[in-house]
């Protein structure tokens, strides 16, 4: 039972390497980024838990004031900032890509190594 | 009863991320996305982190979502079948897994408070926002005051993945100017209900920009809930009713601007004899220097977030109609 409370680890593991999967695996490059951004999903799932106290609640302080226990601020300061980063690299990301369907015509990256090959292979 | 509510929420983000890697409709993995960014939020919310739930609802399932239809409709929307190498990645993927999963053994467990995170400087933070910048909101301290110079850092982050995308998606190789887009105009249900929410989406917007200071909120959330609010508007009338609204030079001032606002008020600190985004300098009480410090520059962020993330958007829709 103690080790419930790993339980939120364990699926940020878990998700971390699906997202890598898919970056390693998978050749449609929408769907690397796809997998990047499950990656970044487990790390931000992984700071957020390790800044959790128990019977603690967000670090707001209320009027009510008195004794209040807060969990920890300091990797929710952190992960909020990365997401608004993570969205604006993943749209820059999705920009290459775009530009690579206009110049390749195609986003599998062997049918992009095949051409590259093939008009490297002309000019020699 | 929330630790029962945690691990069911935990697992079905498993289950969606499982079923977005394996799906071979790239449409399907792109909604699949969106539930599993709300799942996240819903999960962040339990982990007592209501600023970054907010964060995470407005961009994991509303922009992330818009922006990767748009490059969907402008590329291909099916992966093609078939990979090379499949079984070495599952392999090393699967020794990774269990490296990792033996060293979360060693781990603090879940809510523990003699966790080493909590010894270092975030007591520290809890126990001095009251006294050296007086808001209610810990996490908006840390964010704007305490380590501002990281946040600025941030922003230009942005600022710079805004510039990337203008650049790449700047000109046009050899499509012809495309036809008018009229969005969902002829979907009146669509329409309607999209049109009575808009302003209250704005509205939130503007109050969790304002309301940053003491409750959960700040420039970062509200940029993404306004920027999805003007995403929502040019998706009903089309980019070209949206580009109209906010013109395209406004838009990059916004993108410049807000960057600039920010740095000025480092600067404008240091000609007032602090160091640099000491905001105690800018007001005879150092509380009140903070406190306009702060608002300043959760200003600048919300204005340069907003501005990216529409001309990121802009820059997608009025490559092609989708």
């Amino acid at each position: 039972m103690e080790y419930l409370g790993l339980y939120n680890y364990w699926i940020a593991v878990v998700l971390l390497m699906t997202g890598f999967y898919a970056v390693v695996a998978k050749r449609n490059m929408v769907k690397k980024l796809i997998g990047l951004s499950l990656f970044q999903a487990a790390v931000f799932l992984m700071y957020i838990t390790m800044g959790k106290v128990d019977g603690g609640t967000a670090p707001i302080y209320t009027a009510a004031g008195g004794e209040q226990i807060f969990s920890n601020p300091l990797p929710q300061v952190l992960i909020l900032t990365a997401i608004v980063v993570g969205i604006s690299t993943t749209a820059l990301g999705l920009a290459i890509v775009v530009r690579t369907k206009e110049e390749y015509g195609t986003i599998e990256e062997d049918e992009i190594q095949q051409i590259d090959e093939h008009t490297s292979g002309g000019q020699q | 009863m929330s630790a029962v509510f945690g691990i069911f929420l935990l697992t079905l983000m498993l289950i969606t991320a499982i079923a977005v890697v394996r799906t071979r409709n790239l449409f399907v993995a792109t909604t699949l996305m969106g539930i599993f960014s709300l799942l996240l939020a819903s999960n962040f919310f339990l982990l007592d982190a209501a600023d970054v739930a907010l964060t995470e609802a407005a961009v994991g399932a509303g922009i992330s979502t818009v922006l990767f239809l748009s490059a969907l409709s402008l590329t291909a929307e099916q992966e093609k079948p078939g990979h090379r190498g499949r079984l070495v990645a599952l392999a090393v993927v699967l020794v990774t897994t269990l490296a990792l999963l033996h060293a979360t053994l060693d781990s603090p467990l879940l809510g523990d408070i003699n966790a080493p995170v909590h010894q270092h400087v975030a007591p520290w933070y809890i126990d001095n926002t009251p006294l050296a910048i007086d808001v209610p909101n810990v996490v908006t301290a840390v964010l704007a005051s305490f380590r501002g110079f990281d946040t600025l850092g941030e922003v230009f982050v942005v600022f710079t993945a805004g510039i990337g995308v203008m650049f790449l998606l700047a000109h046009y190789p050899q499509k012809p100017p495309h036809q008018p887009h009229h969005g969902l105009r002829h979907y009146l249900i669509q329409r309607l209900v999209g049109r009575t929410v808009i302003p209250f989406i704005l509205l939130f917007g503007f109050y969790v920009q304002f309301h940053g200071d003491f409750g959960p909120g700040g420039g970062f959330q509200a940029g993404t809930l306004i920027a999805a609010g003007i995403i929502l508007f040019a998706l009903l009338e089309g980019p070209n009713s949206a580009i109209k609204v906010i013109p395209s030079g406004v838009l990059k001032g916004m993108v410049a601007g807000g960057a600039l606002l920010y740095g000025g008020v480092g600067v404008a600190t240091m000609l007032l004899g602090g160091t640099f985004l000491d905001y105690s300098v800018l007001s005879s009480d150092p509380v009140a220097g903070q406190h306009l410090g702060i608002l300043l520059i959760e200003l600048g962020v919300g204005i340069t977030v907003t501005g990216v993330l529409l001309s990121i958007f802009f820059a997608f829709a009025s490559r092609k109609h989708f």
